[in-house]
C-alpha cells in the first residue's frame, strides 16, 4: 500500500523551523527523518515514522518551491502563491542566507567562480558540511556578489535592500563580497587562527576608510559626484601610500619617530624593552606593507603580511593586548609631531584602519 | 443594453522570460468579453511592464454580464512568429452586479497558464455601470445575491425562506470533441475552463430567475457541481435555498418574534394517518412548498415518539433506487410525465441550509437519503437536459416520500452528489427530515400551524429531538423514551442528522468526528450488468456503513450524529463508502447502552476467554472515551419510561446477515434501542475484523478535537488563529489477492494515517479543533484510492474551556445574549463602513503603500500607511527599512466555516466560484505527482485569495473544494488535475478592533492574531 501521492497545503504555509534547518543543512529526506526520530519527536507527539516521513516530504517540497523565491527575497514578499506571515518570511530569508563559520573560512577571499565551486567537494569533506549545504552557501555568496557588484552606494545598504537581510547578516555579506572582490588571502596556515569575525571586522573598517565610497567620508552625506563604490579599494589612495616610505627610508625620521614613541611609552609598557628593540622592525614592516599595496598580489597578501610583520613578532615577545593598543596609538599619534613628514592625512587614513585591524588580529 | 463594463490594465510584474536572447519579455494584453476584444500596447523589454491602459469599455446586455467571464490574456509580442501566450486571468464580474457587494474589482491577479501554472501577476481594475432598469429582468437576474454559506449570512435577516431552487445545464465536453485531437492541450484546457465558466454563469442566472419568480432576493446554501460525464457530456448543476433577506439595519429586527402567532390549532392530516402511502397524497399540493401542514403543535394531538429513523430508512432507499437504474426505459417515460408538470419542481420542500434562524427548526425526524444508479448516454440536445432533470426529480421525489414517512414535511441540510465511473453514474441525495416553523416560509401560509410550543421549547433546547412521527404508527421499530430534558415528549434513543448542531441544543461534553469506512469489491462489467451489480451492492454498503456508524457512536458513548455525509464512490472494480459525522451526547436523549459481544461457540474455553478479553477492551474504550469527551450526564433515576409499542424481535442483536437488508424497512432492524446492550455477534472472521476495526480508530492526541460540523459542541471560546488546509492522498493497492478485508484495512489505514498526519502537522496549534473536516474519496483508476480532506484548524483557549461546566440552559441563554451583542455591534460597524473617509480600498495604490504589516485587513490598510512597520521584530533591526518590505501582500483568510472566530463579518462581496485545469507533460521535472499537485493546490489558493483581495475582501468563508480530479500517466510523464472551489468573499473586522472603533476611526492596530495564523513555532 504505497502512497502514490501525499500532500498537505495550508492557506498559511506551514514552516517547521527544525525541518527547515535540516533542509538547509542539506540532509536528504531519509536522513532528515532519521535525525528527527533521534530527536525524540515520536515520543513527544505519539506520531509514527510514516507520519514523520510524510511530514518531512511535505516540508521539503514546500522549501524547494520557496527556494526559487528565496533567490530574490523581495519576490518572496510580493508573490501570491505562499501566504506567509512577515515574521516567518524574515526567518526564511535570514536562515537561507545564514552560513557556516567553517565554510565561510574556506572560501573567504577566493574568487567566487566555477573553479572554486568544483572544490566544494573537498570543503565538504573537510568541514563535514554536506555538499548540498556548501553549494547553497556558495551560491548565496555568488548571487549577492553578482547583484551588488556594479552598484553604487553603501554596500551594506545595497545588500539589505536586495536581499532583505538583517543588519548583522548584511554586514557579514558585505565583508564576504569585499573579500571576494579583493581576493584577500585568508587560507594560509598562519592565518588559520583568525575567525570570520576577525576578517569581517577588518573588512568593515577597510570599506569605511579605504574604498572609493569612503572618499565622500561621512556615510550619511555621500558626495553624489564621487564614485561611490564600496567594493574596490581606492586606487589613488594605494598609490599615495608609497609616500609613507619616507618614514622608514629616512633614517632621521625613523629615529625621531622611535624616540617620540619611546619617550611617551616609557614606564607604561610591560614589554617596553622588547618594543624598543623591535621598533624599527615593526615600523618598517607596517610601512612597507603600505608601500607595497599598489600591487594586486600584495593587496591579496595583506593579512599574511600583517601577521608576519606585526602580529607574530608581538606574539613571540608576549605582548599583552593592552600594550599593543598603547603602542599602536602612540605609534600613530607620534607621526603628527614629525615636522619633516607631510602626509599626515594619508597616514591617518592608513593607520587609523590598520590600527583597528591589528588590534583585532592580535589574539591566539 | 443595460450595462457598461470598464476594464483598465495597469501593470504586470514577475513575468516569465519569454525571449531567451534578451532575458526579457515584450508583453501586451488582450481583454476579451463576449465577442469584443481590446488590446494594450506592447510594453517592450520588461518583466514588470507598466501598461497603464485607457479604460476599455464593453457595452453589453446584463444577461451576458451574468454569463460571461472577463477574459484577460497576457501575450509576448513576437515580430516574426506568432505571439506566445503567457497566461490568462478569468474574472467573474458577478459580484459587481448587485448593489451591496463590491463596487470595483481591482488588484493583482496571478496570470495562470494551464501548462505552466502561475506566471507572474497582472494589475487590473474592473468596474460596471448598470443602468438600473429593474423591470427588465427577464433573461437576467442581476441583483440576486448568492451565498455558499448554508445558514442565513451573518449580516442579514431572513424575512422569508422560500425554499428549494435547482437547475442544471449540460453541454458537450470540449475534451471529447473531435477538434481535441488536433489542438494543443492548452487550447483544450482553456476551452474547457471557459465553457465551465460560461455554464456556471448561465446556471447562476437561471437560478436567479427562479428566485425572482418566487419573489426572493437571494440564494443561500448555493451548491454548484460539475459532472464530468466524459463522452456523454458535461453537466453543471446547482441547488440552493431561495430567501428574501434583509440587510440588518436595526438590532431589533433580527430578534425573531419567537413567541408569535397564537393561531388556532388545526388538525393536521397526518397526525391521524401516519401511513406513508396516504401521506403522499396529502401534502403534495401544486403550490409551493410552504403549503404543507406543519405541525409544530403536535404536543397536543399526540405524544411524540421517536426512533433512529435514518438507520432503517437508508438501506431501503438504496435498494429502491438501485433497481431504478436497471429499468431505464419504462422509467424514463414515467419520469418525463413527472417533469412535464413544471410546478412539481417547486414542490420539493427542501432546504440546503444546515443552520437556521432560532425557532425555524421544530422537530427533526432523521436522515433521509436516496441513491440511484444510472447509465450515462450522450446528451443529444443540450438545450433540453430532460434526462438529467428527470433523474434528479425522481430522486427528490423519493426523498420527499421518505420524509413524509417520518412524519415530516420538509427536508433540511439537503445535498446532492454524483459519482461517475465510465458510463455508470450513482446519483445520491440526502438530507434530514424535519418539521419546520412556517412563520419563515411565507406570509400566506396559514394552515393552522400554530405555535403553542412556548413553554415546551424555549427553555430547554430539546424540542428538535422530539419525534415528529406518530408513536403508534411508527414507520419502523424504535425505542422511545421521554425526553431527558423536559420529560414531556418522546425522543428516540439515537438521532442522526445532516444538519449542524442547533445553537440552542443541550449537549453534554464535547463532540468528535466519527467515520465509517467501507470497501466492496465488484466484478468488472459493462453497462447494464455493471449498473445491476452496483445496484445490488448498494444496500449492503449502506447497511454496513450504518452499522459501523452506530457501533462507533456507542463506542464513544454518544447518542447523536450531526453533519452526517455518506459518500459512495464507484470505481472499475470496487465501491467505496465513506461516512463522516460529528457525534455528540444530546442531553435530551437517553444514555446509550454499551456494546456486548456474543460468541457463537460458547463451549470453547479459549474462545470464550478471547471474547471476554475483547469485551473488556470495548468496555474500557467506552469508559475512556466518556472521560475524553467529558460525557458525564447527570444520573437520573430510571423512570418508568415505557415504550411498549414496538418490541421487535431481534431488537438487541445486530445480525450480520444479508437477505434481510433487502426489501422492507422494518426488517433492517438497526434500532438496538435497549440501553443496556448492543450485541455484536462474532460468528466468523468477518465479524472479528469489524470488532477489531472498531478498536483501531485512535483518538486524536490530547489537545486535539475534530468535527465535521461548523461548531464543535462543548467548545465556545475560540481564539482567532485559523489554518485552513487541503490534504490529498492517493494509494495504490497491490492488485494481488484483493479481498474485501484487505481493502477495508487499506482504506481504514489510509484515512487514519491521514488524520494522524494532520494532527502531527498542526501540533503547534494545540489546543485546537479541526472543524468542518470534509473527506472525499474517489477511485481515479483501477487500484488507486484518492482521499481529499479539507478542514480548518482553530485554536481555542483551554483555560476557559475548563470553566464551561455551566448548566446548559445557562449556556444557551448566554449564547442568546451574545447574539444580541453581535447585533448591536453591527450598526456601529456598518456606519463606520459607509463613512466616506474610509471606503474599502482594494485598489493597487493602497496595497503598494500599505506598510509591510500584512496582517491588516484590506479595509484598514489605508489607515496604517504611516504606521511604523513592525516587521519581524528583532529580525529586522533596520537602519533603513528595505524598500520592498513595504508592499507585502494582504492576508486573506480562508475557512470552510461560515464565520471567522473572534471577528465580525461586515460585508459579503459575492460568491467565488472557480474552476481550474492544470496539466503537465513534465511530471518528473515538477517533482512527480506530489510536487505537481502540491504546487497546483497552492496556486488555486493563491488565485482565490487574489480574487477576494481584488474585491476588497479579506476572507473567504464557506470555502469548499468541490472537486479535485487527478489523473496521471507516469509512463508518458503526464498528469492532469481539475479543481473546482467556491466560497463567499467577505470583509471581516476583528472584534478586538471593533471595540476600539470609536464610531469614526477604525483601529489601526494589528492584533498579533492577524498575521494569518503563525502556526509553526
Amino acid at each position: 500500500m504505497a502512497s502514490e501521492l501525499d500532500i498537505f497545503v495550508g492557506n498559511t504555509t506551514l514552516i517547521d523551523e527544525d525541518v527547515y534547518r535540516l533542509w538547509l543543512d542539506g540532509y536528504s529526506v531519509s536522513d532528515a527523518v532519521a535525525l528527527r526520530v533521534r530527536s525524540g519527536i515520536l515520543e513527544q507527539t505519539g506520531a509514527t515514522a510514516a507520519v514523520l516521513q510524510s511530514d518531512t516530504m511535505d516540508h521539503y517540497r514546500t522549501f524547494q518551491m520557496l527556494e526559487r523565491l528565496l533567490h530574490a527575497p523581495p519576490k518572496l514578499l510580493h508573490q501570491l502563491i505562499f501566504q506567509i506571515p512577515p515574521s516567518r518570511q524574515a526567518l526564511l530569508i535570514e536562515r537561507y542566507y545564514a552560513f557556516d563559520e567553517a565554510f565561510v573560512r574556506e572560501v573567504l577571499g577566493k574568487k567566487l567562480s566555477k573553479g572554486t565551486k568544483k572544490d566544494l567537494d573537498d570543503i565538504s569533506t573537510k568541514t563535514g558540511i554536506t555538499l548540498k549545504s556548501c553549494r547553497r552557501q556558495f551560491d548565496n555568496f555568488k548571487r549577492v556578489f553578482k547583484v551588488v557588484e556594479e552598484m553604487r552606494g553603501s554596500l551594506v545598504d545595497n545588500i539589505q535592500q536586495h536581499f532583505l537581510l538583517s543588519d548583522r547578516l548584511a554586514r557579514d555579506y558585505a565583508a564576504i563580497v569585499f573579500f571576494a572582490n579583493n581576493r584577500f588571502e585568508t587560507g594560509k596556515k598562519k592565518l588559520q587562527y583568525l575567525s570570520f569575525g576577525d576578517f569581517a571586522f577588518c573588512a568593515e573598517l577597510m570599506i569605511q576608510n579605504w574604498t572609493l565610497g569612503a572618499v565622500g567620508e561621512a556615510p550619511t552625506d555621500p558626495d553624489p559626484q564621487a564614485d561611490d563604490m564600496d567594493m574596490d579599494l581606492d586606487k589613488e589612495f594605494l598609490q599615495d601610500l608609497k609616500e609613507l616610505k619616507v618614514l622608514v627610508a629616512d633614517k632621521d625620521l625613523l629615529d625621531l619617530h622611535k624616540s617620540l614613541v619611546c619617550t611617551a611609552l616609557r614606564g607604561k609598557l610591560g614589554v617596553f624593552s622588547e618594543m624598543e628593540a623591535n621598533f624599527k622592525n615593526l615600523s618598517r614592516g607596517l610601512v612597507n606593507v603600505a608601500a607595497k599595496l599598489t600591487h594586486n598580489k600584495d593587496v591579496r597578501d595583506l593579512f599574511v603580511d600583517l601577521v608576519e610583520k606585526f602580529v607574530e613578532p608581538c606574539r613571540s615577545d608576549h605582548w599583552p593586548l593592552n600594550d599593543v593598543r598603547l603602542f599602536l596609538n602612540q605609534y600613530s599619534a607620534s607621526v603628527h609631531s614629525l615636522d619633516g613628514f607631510r602626509h599626515q592625512a594619508l597616514w591617518d587614513r592608513y593607520m587609523g584602519t590598520l590600527r583597528g585591524c591589528l588590534l583585532r588580529l592580535c589574539h591566539d | 443594453m443595460p450595462g457598461k463594463l470598464k476594464v483598465k490594465i495597469v501593470a504586470g510584474r514577475h513575468l516569465p522570460v519569454m525571449d531567451r536572447a534578451s532575458d526579457l519579455t515584450d508583453a501586451f494584453v488582450e481583454v476579451k468579453f463576449g465577442n469584443t476584444t481590446f488590446k494594450t500596447d506592447v510594453y517592450l523589454k520588461s518583466l514588470n511592464p507598466q501598461w497603464n491602459s485607457e479604460w476599455f469599455k464593453f457595452e453589453v446586455d446584463d444577461e451576458d454580464l451574468q454569463d460571461e467571464p472577463l477574459q484577460i490574456t497576457v501575450l509576448d509580442h513576437d515580430t516574426y512568429s506568432a505571439n506566445d501566450a503567457i497566461g490568462k486571468v478569468y474574472i467573474d464580474i458577478d459580484p459587481l452586479l448587485y448593489s451591496e457587494a463590491a463596487t470595483v474589482i481591482s488588484g493583482w491577479f496571478p496570470i495562470y497558464d494551464t501548462i505552466h501554472g502561475i506566471r507572474g501577476e497582472i494589475n487590473v481594475v474592473v468596474k460596471v455601470d448598470l443602468f438600473n432598469d429593474l423591470n427588465r429582468f427577464r433573461q437576467s437576474s442581476c441583483g440576486i445575491k448568492f451565498f455558499c454559506t448554508t445558514s442565513i449570512p451573518k449580516c442579514y435577516r431572513a424575512v422569508i425562506i422560500h425554499g428549494f431552487v435547482e437547475e442544471l445545464v449540460v453541454n458537450e465536453d470540449p475534451e471529447y470533441q473531435w477538434i481535441d485531437r488536433i489542438r494543443t492541450p492548452r487550447a483544450s484546457n482553456e476551452a474547457r475552463q471557459r465553457l465551465i465558466s460560461l455554464m456556471s454563469g448561465e446556471l447562476q442566472r437561471k437560478i436567479g430567475l427562479k428566485v425572482l419568480e418566487m419573489r426572493g432576493n437571494a440564494v443561500v446554501g448555493y451548491l454548484q457541481c460539475f459532472d464530468l460525464e466524459g463522452e456523454s457530456g458535461l453537466v453543471v448543476r446547482a441547488i440552493g435555498t431561495a430567501c428574501t433577506l434583509d440587510k440588518l439595519s436595526s438590532p431589533a429586527a433580527f430578534l425573531p418574534a419567537c413567541n408569535s402567532p397564537s393561531k388556532e390549532m388545526k388538525e393536521i392530516p397526518f397526525n391521524e394517518d401516519p401511513n406513508p402511502n396516504t401521506h403522499s397524497s396529502g401534502p403534495s399540493t401544486p403550490l409551493k412548498n410552504q403549503t404543507y401542514s406543519f405541525s409544530p403543535s403536535k404536543s397536543y394531538s399526540r405524544q411524540s415518539s421517536s426512533s433512529d429513523t435514518d438507520l432503517s430508512l437508508t438501506p431501503k432507499t438504496g435498494m429502491g433506487s438501485g433497481s431504478a437504474g436497471k429499468e431505464g426505459g419504462p422509467f424514463k417515460a414515467l419520469l418525463r410525465q413527472q417533469t412535464q408538470s413544471a410546478l412539481e419542481q417547486r414542490e420539493f420542500p427542501f432546504f440546503t441550509l444546515t443552520a437556521f434562524p432560532p425557532g425555524f427548526l421544530v422537530h427533526v425526524g432523521g436522515v433521509v437519503s436516496a441513491r440511484s444508479v444510472k447509465l450515462l448516454d450522450r446528451i443529444h440536445n443540450p438545450d433540453e437536459p430532460e434526462t438529467r432533470d428527470a433523474w434528479w426529480a425522481e430522486i427528490r421525489q423519493e426523498i420527499k416520500s421518505h420524509a413524509k414517512a417520518l412524519g415530516c414535511h420538509a427536508v433540511v441540510g439537503y445535498s446532492e452528489s454524483t459519482s461517475i465511473c465510465e458510463e455508470v453514474c450513482i446519483l445520491s441525495a440526502s438530507g434530514t427530515a424535519a418539521v419546520l416553523n412556517p412563520r419563515f416560509l411565507q406570509d400566506g401560509t396559514v394552515e393552522g400551524c400554530l405555535e403553542q410550543r412556548l413553554e415546551e421549547n424555549l427553555p430547554a433546547g430539546c424540542g428538535f429531538c422530539h419525534i415528529p412521527y406518530d408513536e403508534l404508527n411508527m414507520p419502523f421499530p424504535a425505542h422511545l423514551t421521554y425526553c431527558y430534558n423536559c420529560r414531556k415528549q418522546k425522543v428516540p434513543d439515537v438521532l442522526f442528522t445532516t444538519i449542524d448542531l442547533p445553537m440552542d441544543a443541550a449537549v453534554i461534553g464535547k463532540g468528535c468526528l466519527i467515520q465509517a469506512r467501507l470497501c466492496r469489491l465488484k466484478k468488472k462489467a459493462q453497462a447494464e450488468a455493471n449498473a445491476t451489480a452496483i445496484s445490488n451492492l448498494l444496500p449492503f454498503m449502506e447497511y454496513e456503513v450504518h452499522t459501523q456508524l452506530m457501533n462507533k457512536l456507542k463506542l464513544k458513548g454518544m447518542n447523536a450524529l450531526f453533519g452526517l455525509r455518506i459518500q459512495i464512490s464507484v470505481g472499475e472494480n470496487m465501491l467505496m463508502g465513506l461516512a463522516s459525522a460529528t457525534g455528540v451526547y444530546l442531553a435530551a436523549l437517553p444514555t446509550p447502552g454499551g456494546i456486548q459481544i456474543a460468541g457463537k461457540t460458547p463451549n470453547d474455553g479459549s474462545y470464550e476467554q478471547h471474547i471476554s478479553h475483547m469485551q473488556k477492551k470495548i468496555n474500557d474504550t467506552i469508559a475512556k472515551n466518556k472521560e475524553l469527551y467529558e460525557i458525564n450526564p447527570p444520573e437520573i433515576c430510571e423512570e418508568i419510561i415505557g415504550s411498549p409499542i414496538p418490541e421487535p424481535r431481534q431488537r438487541s442483536r445486530l445480525l450480520r446477515s444479508q437477505s434481510e437488508s433487502s426489501d422492507e424497512v422494518t426488517e433492517l432492524d438497526l434500532s438496538h434501542g435497549k440501553k443496556d446492550a448492543f450485541v455484536l455477534e462474532i460468528d466468523d472472521t468477518d465479524a472479528m475484523e469489524d470488532v477489531h476495526s472498531l478498536l483501531t480508530d485512535v483518538p486524536p492526541p490530547s489537545g486535539f478535537y475534530s468535527c465535521n460540523t461548523e461548531i464543535m459542541p462543548g467548545i465556545n471560546n475560540w481564539t482567532s488563529e485559523i489554518q485552513m488546509f487541503t490534504s490529498v492522498r492517493v494509494i495504490r493497492l497491490s492488485s494481488l489477492n484483493l479481498t474485501n478485508q484487505a481493502l477495508n484495512k487499506n482504506f481504514n489505514d489510509l484515512c487514519e494515517n491521514l488524520l494522524k498526519s494532520l494532527y502531527f502537522k498542526l501540533r503547534s496549534m494545540i489546543p485546537c479543533c479541526l472543524c468542518h473536516v470534509n473527506f472525499t474519496v474517489s477511485l481515479p483508476e483501477d487500484e488507486l484510492i484518492q482521499v481529499t480532506v479539507t478542514a480548518v484548524a482553530i485554536t481555542f483557549d483551554k483555560n476557559q474551556a475548563l470553566q464551561t461546566t455551566k448548566t446548559h440552559a445557562e449556556k444557551s441563554l448566554q449564547r442568546a445574549s451574545t447574539d444580541n451583542e453581535e447585533l448591536l455591534q453591527f450598526p456601529l460597524e456598518l456606519c463606520s463602513d459607509s463613512l466616506p473617509s474610509h471606503p474599502f480600498p482594494p485598489a493597487k495604490e493602497h496595497l503598494e503603500s500599505a506598510s509591510s504589516n500584512s496582517g491588516i485587513p484590506a479595509a484598514q490598510r489605508a489607515v496604517t500607511v504611516e504606521k511604523a512597520s513592525p516587521v519581524g521584530e528583532g529580525n529586522f533591526r533596520n537602519r533603513s527599512s528595505p524598500p520592498c518590505a513595504n508592499s507585502t501582500v494582504g492576508v486573506v483568510k480562508m475557512t470552510p466555516l461560515s464565520f471567522i472566530p473572534g471577528a465580525k463579518i461586515t460585508k459579503y462581496l459575492g460568491i467565488i466560484n472557480m474552476f481550474f485545469i492544470r496539466e503537465t507533460t513534465s511530471l518528473r521535472e515538477e517533482g512527480g505527482v506530489s510536487g505537481f499537485l502540491h504546487a497546483f493546490i497552492a496556486e488555486v489558493f493563491a488565485m482565490v485569495r487574489a480574487h477576494v483581495a481584488a474585491l476588497g475582501g479579506n476572507a473567504v468563508v464557506s470555502y469548499i473544494m468541490k472537486q479535485c480530479v487527478f489523473m496521471e500517466n507516469p509512463n508518458k510523464n503526464q498528469a492532469q488535475c481539475l479543481i473546482n472551489v467556491s466560497g463567499d468573499a467577505v470583509v471581516f473586522v476583528r472584534e478586538s478592533e471593533l471595540e476600539v472603533v470609536s464610531t469614526q476611526q477604525p483601529a489601526a492596530t494589528c492584533q498579533p492574531s492577524c498575521t494569518g495564523g503563525e502556526v509553526t513555532t
